[in-house]
């Protein structure tokens, strides 16, 4: 196996005085998918923050293709939650896309051919192309999220950062935006740590879950880690794990959230 | 009746009138070109009441450096960048910022309203502060209008592409290293000097007619990030020279003149928007 793009080395993170997870390792290999699972408040978001450089490690580390990360790296892609309408903003969907192109440097930006060409392949490649003159706030919701993937596209990451994209979409548009990041990731060879907190949409294109859960964690194959005996040794507390139709249930997590200040706080009104 | 009208209009002289008040017509081109860019953020930022709030403490500090005699221009100035400073650190999240500015706005109000009391000086120059003084535009003053627009829209065009993904994306932005807080700042302190000239011209009350009424008519009618800016700034300097070239001869102060404008403009690009959507419904 060639070189990792992401490696985690016995990695820490403590926030507001509360331990999420500690010694953690984990390595993300060039095209592949990883799912990051576990209740609210068990870390999730702080560790893509972490990856992002927006959050410091109490103790480890984490090396993007082996130099460790810093703030604004932009060989990371990056996809939130779906909430983008705003119809107080001169937005079309091809210009949410251009600025995954260079939306990071001043200056106004001059037209030009070269910009135009990418940002038409990434509208081609989420099939976004007969939506990239509408108002974004005009969208739905999985067209948003399209045009999120084509953005993510447009920057030629190393890796895919994703935190609860499919949230708030139906299960059809659920389906298109996940089989895209399945496919680019398998035809471009960058690295996906997806979070979500339903595993069902994309368990299909998973390789392994790293599954986050009271300080510790697992990882491995969905059939590894999602099983009974594994998830309730890892809460300490029975958990059932039910397969029914190609569908994974879990049911009897303790739910983590009354302590989530910090986890999950997407803060809707970034400065 | 006719008393009204011709109290209203009176083009009379209107040739030399024109040269007299040149430089009220040339503050009224800045402003329309700052006004109308900064617009474009103000609503993609969502801070339109906090454009009301930073004007009613630039005219408090305007107010204090006619008392004081520091100079309007300079007390506005100042008055504005302390507001839009302080909204800026202490609002970061839209429910802080609008309390925030809430308490600051009739904050600035009273101490404006303290000093214009305690100032000697003619009623006219007081009461312009709060609704437009445009007679008052010398040579000197209208410089230091044109460096300081100068200075906003050399930032803006400076700042233009971060600024507008932090402002549409911040998570994302910050993710690709956009510094959005930094930005937040720098822009506060750019809205800060617009609003400054937004008082020389139009008064405290009326700024957010410069500010954000343009704006907010464009993106009726436009989302193309080009499109949008440019018709912005024509219809602020429409509304603005139009306004001021109306007033001329008139007898009353420039202000409701470029404020009906500049709504009568929102109008007619809501109705443009109806009729282009019900177009849309008949040809679909």
């Amino acid at each position: 196996m060639s070189d990792p793009v992401l490696r985690i080395d016995d990695a820490s993170l403590r926030l507001g005085g509360r331990l999420l997870w500690s010694g953690l390792d984990l390595s993300v290999a060039r095209g592949e998918f990883i799912a990051v699972l576990g209740a609210n408040g068990s870390g999730k978001t702080s560790l893509l923050r972490a990856i992002l450089g927006q959050h410091e490690l109490s103790a480890g580390s984490i090396e993007l293709g082996g130099v460790p990360v810093h703030r604004g790296d932009r060989r990371i892609g990056y996809i939130p939650q779906q909430r983008l309408a705003d119809e107080g903003s001169a937005l079309r969907g091809r210009d949410l896309v251009a600025l995954g192109v260079d939306g990071h440097r001043f200056g106004t930006g001059l037209p030009s051919r070269a910009r135009r060409t990418r940002v038409d392949a990434a509208l081609d490649a989420v099939g976004a192309r007969h939506y990239a003159r509408v108002p974004v706030a005009k969208l739905s919701g999985g067209e948003q999220q399209r045009l999120r993937v084509g953005q993510a596209l447009a920057g030629m990451p190393d890796l895919l950062l994703c935190d609860e994209p499919l949230l708030s979409l139906d299960l059809r548009q659920q389906r298109v935006v996940s089989e895209l990041i399945d496919r680019h990731r398998r035809e471009r060879g960058f690295g996906v740590l997806f979070v979500t907190h339903d595993v069902n949409p994309i368990l299909g294109a998973v390789d392994r879950v790293l599954y986050l859960a009271g300080g510790g964690f697992r990882i491995g194959t969905p059939d590894d880690v999602l099983r009974s005996d594994v998830l309730s040794e890892l809460y300490g507390s029975p958990v059932d794990v039910i397969r029914s139709g190609g569908r994974v249930v879990i049911v009897g997590a303790p739910d983590q959230s009354h302590a989530h200040e910090h986890d999950h706080d997407h803060a809707g009104d970034l400065p | 009746m006719n008393d009204w009208w011709s109290m209203l209009f009176d083009f009379s002289d209107y040739g030399q009138l024109i040269w007299l008040l040149r430089n009220s017509i040339l503050a009224g081109l800045v402003l329309g070109i700052v006004g109308g860019l900064v617009g474009v953020f103000v609503m993609s930022r969502d801070l339109a009441f906090a454009v009301h709030g930073v004007s009613e403490l630039s005219f408090a500090g305007a107010a204090a450096g006619l008392l004081t005699g520091v100079g309007v221009v300079s007390g506005s100035i100042a008055g504005s960048l302390v507001a839009a400073v302080l909204i800026g650190l202490l609002g970061a999240r839209a429910r802080d910022r609008n309390s925030i500015t809430a308490v600051l706005m009739p904050a600035g109000l009273g101490l404006g309203i303290l000093f214009l009391a305690l100032y000697p000086g003619r009623a006219s120059n007081k009461f312009g502060l709060l609704t437009g003084q445009i007679v008052a535009v010398d040579d000197p003053r209208l410089g230091v209008l044109a460096v300081v627009g100068g200075v906003v829209v050399l930032g803006l065009l400076v700042l233009w592409r971060p600024l507008t993904f932090a402002s549409v994306d911040a998570e994302v932005a910050a993710a690709r290293g956009v510094p959005t807080r930094a930005l937040s700042i720098a822009f506060m302190v750019l809205l800060g000097l617009s609003v400054a000239i937004g008082v020389q011209v139009v008064g405290a009350l009326l700024v957010l007619s410069v500010l954000v009424t343009p704006a907010a008519a464009a993106l009726r009618v436009s989302s193309s990030p080009v499109l949008v800016p440019v018709l912005s700034v024509t219809f602020a300097t429409v509304s603005l020279v139009g306004g001021i070239l109306l007033a001329l001869g008139a007898s009353v102060p420039i202000s409701p003149y470029v404020t009906t404008i500049s709504f009568l403009i929102y109008l007619g690009c809501r109705i443009v928007e109806r009729v282009r959507r019900g177009m849309a419904v008949r040809t679909a």
